[in-house]
């Protein structure tokens, strides 16, 4: 009954070895062109997982991510700038990759509101699309700093986002939810029907530029040639880093505990002294924030905005990619982005049956591991701390 | 003694219901009272009502010299008045030390520049709740002090009970409103948690505390007064002792002889 904490920190090398085997299977399912040899490596990477779950060596992992998770992050970047260099030249990995970085920082916007302070939001596309119309309005008719356009797509989408406060306050559960239903919903229509914002044609947008340096231009460094979807990885995966500090941050501090006291019981919380609706308000908009920036980003990046972009069907995505990850666990939904844009991107001969895949997905995880692929463990607020 | 807590009049009616009926109760620093009365007596809603969960239909509640008939229930925590409940309301997927830092809410920072980027002062006043939040624990159960990172959700019900009790007491309540503290526990159980309780008293004499509990032995062996319940009104009130052998409380318990 009696299990004292154990006083000595994990080992960090399985958690490399994890890392360093993930960065290895990515670059492979990345380069792999043959759908059968695709099948196989999927096949293969799924038995491997289970089969390392199965014996145990997937303990080791966890607990060297929870006592280093600084050194592993790092790592981490290291691995991720390592598939970047590797397809240094491919224009079609590099899209690939950086708008699984972005889906990624959106989705940890979404976790703060869902994961967090229990607020579904089902409008998660309709204010990702607000930041992309955000860049392509002010590129192309403003002189605004691009890094400034990026904030302002995150400031819009939280400003449009407390339209919705009141509403998703005032009701609970399943209402909220059906709330943010009709904004997503009315949101598209609004597009298609606003010829300012080009119709249902959508806009261009102008690329990113960075103190006179066009993002959209090609890098020739002594003799190699890199792809400019290099420049928007770099930058995106900066993002991500930014957004995940803050994600893990806010989850460890007394914010953290505050969003999860209400989301798990409303009324013992506000019989503590917690301010029940400034705390749902403050996550609301933090996490419109996030998913806003990444779409001022992601519409950089696609050079194209339009309302097909960003419906119902694509808010769906996200919060099944926070269902598939692992509710509350930032490293959870990045794997998770990672299956749910990379796979049916590889496997071209499901691309037609992607919403069945991600609905059998779904429903998979939620039979079979309802708390996701990687659960989200109990809060330490510094890790490896020790009283 | 000027009164910590004076209810007067209250009256609370759910529809044809009325579960409170011009109750007056009075509190003062430092006591132990119990409130007693059968099933549907009012003694719930008085505590819901006492904390804000429910507005008053009638009558008022002063605290420590303020109204708070009307504030909400944050406020009153604010003020000075913790509870627990009555089927446990911990949150079960959070450790231990998370929830106890619940019921810390008013001592701890709250901002966000604070929380995101002042790391090392979190970091301080984390490890000073740490230390407060485990010398509380100790004081009910040292085993559970060695746990303080683990969910509530593997605990038994006993440890439940405590990590609740802990919850509101760690930001030193002036009052402390107990609902039923031993439901779902054996006798031996209760006796302990109720050791405990008192333990705890001794190091803050002027502590009050309100509790509602069903069995008896327990209100005698730590209340200094009852006052007891039917239908929503105040029907004896006086030492345990006294209210159990008069006649009225006999007769709301026991039916009519």
């Amino acid at each position: 009954m009696t299990r004292e904490p154990e006083k000595t920190r994990a080992a960090l090398w399985p958690g490399l070895i994890a890392l360093t085997a993930a960065a290895g299977y990515l670059i492979a399912l990345l380069a792999v062109e043959k759908q059968a040899f695709i099948i196989a490596l999927l096949a293969v990477g799924i038995i491997v997982v289970i089969a390392a779950a199965w014996a145990g060596l997937l303990n080791g992992v966890s607990r060297a991510f929870s006592d280093h998770e600084d050194a592993l992050g790092g790592f981490a970047i290291l691995a991720l700038f390592a598939v970047g260099a590797f397809f240094h030249e491919d224009h079609f990995v590099l899209l690939l990759v950086t708008t699984v970085l972005l889906y990624s920082v959106a989705t940890l916007g979404l976790n703060i509101q869902f994961g967090y302070a229990g607020v579904l939001n089902f409008a998660g596309a309709s204010f990702f699309g607000i930041g992309a119309y955000t860049s392509a309005v002010l590129n192309a008719h403003t002189a605004l700093p691009h890094l400034v356009v990026l904030l302002i797509g995150g400031l819009l989408a939280a400003l449009i986002g407390s339209l919705l406060l009141l509403p998703v306050l005032r009701t609970r559960g399943h209402y909220a939810a059906v709330v943010t239903i009709a904004f997503a919903l009315l949101f598209k229509t609004f597009l298609e029907v606003n010829d300012v914002l080009g119709g249902p044609q959508g806009m261009q947008v102008p690329g990113m530029k960075f103190f006179g340096w066009s993002f959209n231009d090609n890098i020739e460094i002594g003799g190699i040639s890199l792809s400019f979807y290099i420049n928007y990885f770099a930058i995106s995966l900066l993002l991500l880093i930014g957004a995940f500090v803050v994600v893990r941050r806010l989850e460890r501090s007394w914010i953290g505990l505050n969003l999860d006291a209400l989301r798990l019981d409303e009324t013992a919380a506000s019989c503590f002294g917690l301010d029940v609706v400034r705390w749902k308000i403050t996550a609301f908009l933090i996490g419109n924030f996030l998913i806003g920036i990444a779409g001022a980003m992601f519409g950089m990046v696609g050079s194209f905005v339009a309302p097909n972009n960003y419906t119902f069907a694509d808010s769906l995505i996200l919060v099944s990619i926070l269902l598939l990850g692992g509710i509350g666990n930032p490293w959870g939904l990045i794997v998770a982005t990672f299956i749910v844009v990379v796979v049916p991107e590889k496997l071209q001969t499901i691309q037609e049956y992607r919403f069945l895949l991600y609905a059998l997905l779904v429903i998979g995880v939620l039979l079979f591991r309802p708390e996701g692929l990687l659960p989200r463990p109990v809060r330490r607020y510094f890790p490896g701390w020790q009283p | 003694m000027t009164a910590l807590l004076e209810a007067r009049g209250l009256v609370k009616r759910f529809g044809g219901v009325l579960a409170l009926d011009g109750l007056d109760l009075t509190v003062t620093a430092g006591e132990i009272v119990g409130l007693i009365g059968p099933n549907g007596s009012g003694k719930t809603t008085f505590f819901n009502v006492a904390t804000g969960i429910y507005a008053a239909d009638a009558g008022g509640v002063i605290f420590d010299g303020a109204d708070i008939t009307t504030v909400s229930a944050r406020a009153i925590y604010w003020a000075g008045i913790s509870r627990t409940f009555q089927r446990s309301r911990l949150s079960l997927p959070l450790s231990i030390f998370d929830n106890i830092m619940i019921g810390n809410h008013k001592r701890l920072h709250q901002g966000l520049w604070f929380n995101l980027v002042r790391r090392d002062e979190f970091k301080r006043e984390f490890e000073a709740s740490y230390h407060a939040a485990r010398a509380l624990v100790e004081v009910f159960e040292p085993v559970l002090a060695s746990r303080m990172f683990e969910p509530v959700a593997g605990l038994p019900m006993i440890d439940r009970r405590r990590i609740e009790i802990c919850r509101a007491l760690i930001s030193e309540p002036k009052l402390l409103l107990l609902d039923e503290p031993s439901a779902g526990m054996t006798h031996d159980e209760t006796a302990e948690l109720m050791n405990d309780i008192l333990l705890v008293r001794e190091r803050n004499k002027d502590l009050a505390i309100i509790i509602v509990e069903h069995e008896m032995g327990v209100i005698e062996r730590i209340t200094n007064r009852c006052v007891v319940l039917n239908f929503g009104r105040k029907i004896a009130e006086g030492p345990y002792r006294d209210v159990a052998a008069d006649a009225q409380v006999q007769e709301a318990y026991l039916g009519v002889a």
